[in-house]
């Protein structure tokens, strides 16, 4: 379970929390001037990082306010949590050496076993 | 492909069982082209593998599996099968894939533990019983099985059920789908990489593709940890991962991947023999062959791609099961797994060509993928074959989130996303 520190209650448990989806889209101001294609990224489109991932959060059971955060999501390890409307910071992550690949450690995918050249394996 | 079969059986048997071949060829080192390569060995890579090299005579094409076929969400489902949805698209494809199903294990020559037991989905107040009744009607229009039982009726089906009126949510009725049921996925990967090999298709596995390589808009091949492979076409399907495989061509795509939790119990003597879904009471439940309860529910909520989600989501599936099983309560959970679903806006999937010429895309089948798998495998053989989609797969396109042609079934599931 993770453990987030709302920027304005201090540490609770995920489940007081909801998720809002990625951080930082801003919603168009000449929607009425928009192509179908620009309005369907708008909508629609999202960057789904294996990686470092800015998303947003709101505290359902607390203060109830958004807030931003980052967060390794081949690792779930928060990294950061900062108020609306501020930039992410700078953060060392633990990232994947691949796009598909897994992070060093904590990733949880044990059983999507990539053989490592130091093991005996029949390929 | 040595046939399996009862005399094959006693045959080997007699040899102490010691001359049986692999079942699908181990490749030593790929070819250096194809010329076709699908990422992502699970269920829908290996069958649409199958499909191309049976039905499009497309034999020289390689499958590519960063880790064991299986591996990802193909050995994590709970593998229940069905076809009750609402919208003619999705009926459309999803009976496909039941219609192959109900053949697949005389097919492949593999035993794929198909068990038609039926699919009960449970309504729990007015509003859902319309809802169902209304599937119901849509689903025969579209010739698929459908029924509709009164609690009594549902009682009598699956007796272990608790009808009483006593409860938060009480059983009011349900759907039936008695050709739906539950499968081995196991073995019905197996079965597709024994098949697709024996054809003449390179399964590769513990091979990252970890770049895409295109010239003037066409693909040209693959990077991976074992080297570069040519090949004209590259089709996707990595469920999990399909963003990060499109992202490596710049393929924009409207999925969000989230952790999806299972469960199993402590194996038991046969207590239900049918697939139980509630959508009000969030959880689905089955009994395995060993005697184990197969038991999901919905998706943690947050974006990850660590295949472990948390425990309020399993807690809120073991309060649902009591409420619909109470003598369930003293059983014993024995062991718990996650996957990473791409869930996609309108809960249906996306089965498409993209701008980059020869990269195909299928995913975004969210939590309802294993179903598919048969018949997502036979339609998207024909887009990659035949570069256009057929009649089955064209309301899939990526197309439709720019029309707001969108197949909205986020009921279908028959738990919330």
């Amino acid at each position: 379970m993770f453990v987030i520190d709302c920027p304005h209650c201090g540490k609770r448990d995920q489940s007081e929390f909801a998720y809002a989806g990625e951080a930082h889209i801003a919603r168009p101001t000449d929607t009425a001037e928009m192509n179908d294609q620009d309005w369907a990224t708008f909508v629609f489109i999202r960057k789904n990082t294996k990686g470092l991932y800015a998303e947003r959060w709101w505290h359902a059971a607390g203060c109830r306010k958004f807030f931003n955060m980052l967060r390794n999501t081949a690792t779930d390890e928060i990294h950061a949590v900062y108020r609306i409307g501020e930039t992410p910071p700078e953060v060392e992550a633990d990232l994947p050496a691949t796009p598909s690949g897994e992070a060093s450690i904590g990733s949880g995918n044990d059983a999507v076993k990539i053989m490592r050249d130091d093991e005996v394996v029949s390929r | 492909m040595k046939r399996y079969s009862v005399t094959e059986l006693i045959r080997q048997g007699l040899r102490g069982h010691t001359g049986w071949e692999r079942a699908w060829r181990k490749v030593e080192q790929p070819k250096d082209s194809y010329d076709a390569v699908i990422i992502g060995g699970g269920g829908h890579g290996l069958a649409t593998a199958y499909y191309l090299a049976r039905e499009h005579g497309m034999t020289n094409i390689a499958v590519i599996e960063k880790g064991w076929i299986g591996g990802g969400n193909s050995g994590r489902n709970t593998s229940i099968i069905r076809s009750n949805y609402l919208f003619d698209e999705s009926a459309a494809l999803y009976n496909h894939a039941l219609n192959l199903w109900k053949g697949l294990g005389k097919e492949l020559n593999f035993n794929i533990m198909m068990s038609h037991r039926g699919v009960l989905n449970l309504a729990h107040d007015e509003g859902e019983m319309r809802q169902l009744k209304r599937r119901v009607e849509a689903n025969r229009l579209n010739g698929v099985d459908a029924e509709w039982l009164d609690a009594r009726e549902v009682k009598g089906f699956c007796p272990i059920i608790n009808i009483s009126g006593d409860v938060r949510y009480p059983v009011l009725g349900g759907t039936l789908q008695r050709s739906g049921g539950v499968n081995r996925h196991d073995a019905v990967v197996w079965g597709y990489a024994r098949a697709a090999s024996d054809l003449g298709v390179d399964i590769i596995q513990q091979t990252e593709v970890t770049n895409i390589l295109t010239e003037n808009g066409q693909v040209t091949g693959v990077e991976t940890s074992r080297g570069t492979i040519r090949t004209p076409k590259i089709a996707s399907a990595t469920a999990g991962h399909t963003s990060t495989v499109a992202q490596m061509v710049d393929v924009q795509l409207p999925i969000e991947s989230h952790p999806l939790q299972a469960l199993v119990s402590e194996p038991i003597k046969p207590i239900i023999d049918c697939v139980v879904m509630s959508n009000a009471v969030h959880v689905y439940c089955s009994q395995s062959d060993k005697g184990e309860l197969v038991i999901g529910a919905g998706i943690d909520a947050q974006l990850s791609y660590t295949q472990r989600g948390n425990l309020d989501i399993i807690e809120h599936q073991m309060a649902s099961l009591m409420e619909l099983f109470p003598m369930f309560s003293r059983l014993r959970m024995m062991r718990q797994w996650g996957g990473i679903v791409d869930v996609c806006p309108d809960a249906s999937p996306i089965i498409t060509k993209t701008p980059v010429k020869g990269f195909y895309v299928n995913g975004g089948w969210g939590t309802g993928g294993w179903k598919a798998t048969p018949g997502s495998g036979h339609v998207y053989a024909d887009l990659i074959a035949r570069d256009e989609p057929n009649a089955i797969a064209a309301p899939f396109t990526m197309d439709r989130f720019v029309t707001g042609a969108l197949v909205a079934e986020h009921g279908a599931a028959a738990v919330a996303h």
